[in-house]
């Protein structure tokens, strides 16, 4: 029987300033519509609904983004038989939000069964979003029969390796990472030593006032080695990471949001644009959480990720699919 | 041969038939599934029966059940590499030579099973 588990919210203890009350309640708000602005070490949160109330200028970021996942195109079981319907509408909510994204960040499992008909697919509907460039990083549903082939053809032209890149935007810095290759039987995510070695490389030169934001597919911390929701060798990808000010880790791979601060670095986790996975230990397995129509929407959805230079941290707001949600509380889920 | 030592002997066979009794009891042979018995359940990310026995030269075949696709690669990679099964799909593979097959589902890499070739 698999142990039940508290939310995954590990708390750093280091006196960084984070407030921690405030934290643990914006927290608890996180997925239903919350803006969560990092403010001189200090997390101030605001419900989406009272956005409107706020100077503008607090939420005018220099560096705009969403990011979207897990949109498994190809799958048409329940919960959810039909996608395409719901990336378009996770493309809407993108283009609906307040301060268009310059970019779209997609972190894997584009398609369900790696077929070229699904990934044409979802090209296509990305192509209604008003954010033109899409950066990718693969899931494990992308690479299969090929260890990869098809993806880096289509998504990976400037990458290195098996589909690792950076690029800088604003200031920031972007690594996406691939760590759903060479998986071995009974393991987890795992990044390799070619990778880890580029990753080492590709930092040296920055300062560690660089803000800088790591995308991959499979969760970089153990968020539940027992369905396969951790990396093996994160750690050392994290070291290199831990002498900046600010680190951001978005991860794709588990069909729900889930938050953690560790240090300088907040790992993050978005909903899937396709179906919900049930949370770690709470089903006999990750499979495909079957939830009655109505509430499916409330279940899925996109983050929206906002800098603001001068500030310590990136303002990660993720919002449900549910119709209206864009600017009202979300009745969705509450771990 | 002297009557003790008969008696040693045979009180030796017994223990040993006993024993012999008791481990099997304790570590049963691993199941063969009900119905076909050369055939492997996928379900919920669980490979049922998780280990099977086979006689040399039998051919398994793995179904899928699950609302999810699996595959099925022998851990070495190269020994069988199923594609990928949507549900209600299956692969099969033929065992010729005696071993043990330990596999893994590459999607899921913490699935796995073995099948044992005798």
């Amino acid at each position: 029987m698999p142990e039940q588990k508290k939310d995954e919210i590990l708390y750093d203890h280091n006196h960084d300033g984070i407030d921690r009350r405030g934290f643990l309640k914006c927290m608890a708000w996180a997925g239903t519509g919350t803006l969560c602005v990092m403010k001189g070490g200090i997390l101030n949160s605001y419900s989406l609904s009272h956005l409107d109330e706020l100077d503008a200028a607090e939420l005018k970021g220099e560096l705009s983004f969403a990011q979207i996942s897990d949109s498994h195109m190809g799958f048409n079981k329940p919960a959810n038989t039909d996608v395409a319907r719901t990336l378009k509408a996770a493309v809407d909510k993108i283009n609906a939000l307040k301060k268009h994204p310059e970019f779209l960040l997609h972190t894997g499992d584009i398609s369900h069964l790696s077929k070229p008909e699904e990934f044409d697919t979802v090209d296509q509907i990305l192509k209604g979003a008003v954010a033109k460039q899409v950066f990718f990083v693969p899931g494990e549903h992308d690479t299969i029969g090929d260890d990869g082939k098809q993806y880096l053809e289509r998504y990976g032209k400037s990458a290195q390796g098996d589909g690792w890149h950076s690029f800088d935007a604003k200031g920031v810095h972007f690594v996406g990472l691939v760590n759903v290759l060479n998986l071995k039987a009974g393991g987890l995510g795992t990044l390799g030593p070619a990778q880890l070695a580029w990753l080492e490389n590709d930092l040296k030169g920055l300062t560690t006032s660089t803000p800088v934001v790591v995308f991959a597919h499979i969760p970089l911390w153990s968020v539940y080695p027992e369905w396969g929701w951790g990396t093996e060798d994160s750690a050392q990808a994290l070291g290199y990471l831990k002498r900046f000010g600010s680190v951001t880790v978005l991860n794709g791979h588990i069909h729900q949001t889930m938050q953690k601060v560790e240090g300088n670095i907040t790992f993050h986790t978005a909903s899937s644009t396709a179906f919900p996975q049930p949370q770690p230990g709470k089903a006999d397995s990750p499979g495909p959480m079957k939830v009655p129509a109505e509430q499916l929407r409330s279940l899925l959805g996109i983050t929206d990720v906002n800098f603001k230079r001068g500030k310590h941290a990136l303002a990660i707001v993720d919002s449900s699919l549910q119709e209206g949600t864009s600017s009202a509380e979300s009745s969705g889920q509450n771990y | 041969m002297k009557p003790a030592t008969k008696m040693a002997v045979v009180v030796c066979a017994v223990a040993m038939m006993l024993a012999i009794a008791l481990l099997s009891f304790a570590n049963p042979a691993p199941q063969k599934t009900m119905g076909n018995p050369s055939q492997v359940k996928i379900d919920n990310f669980t490979f049922t029966p998780n280990a099977l026995t086979v006689p040399v030269g039998t051919t398994v075949q793995w179904v899928n059940r699950d609302d999810i696709p699996h595959t099925v690669v022998s851990d070495d990679k190269t020994t069988f590499k199923s594609k990928a099964m949507d549900t209600d799909e299956n692969f099969s593979y033929t065992f010729s030579k005696p071993g043990t097959y330990s596999y893994f589902c590459s999607i899921h890499p913490k699935m796995t099973g073995k099948v044992v070739v005798e």
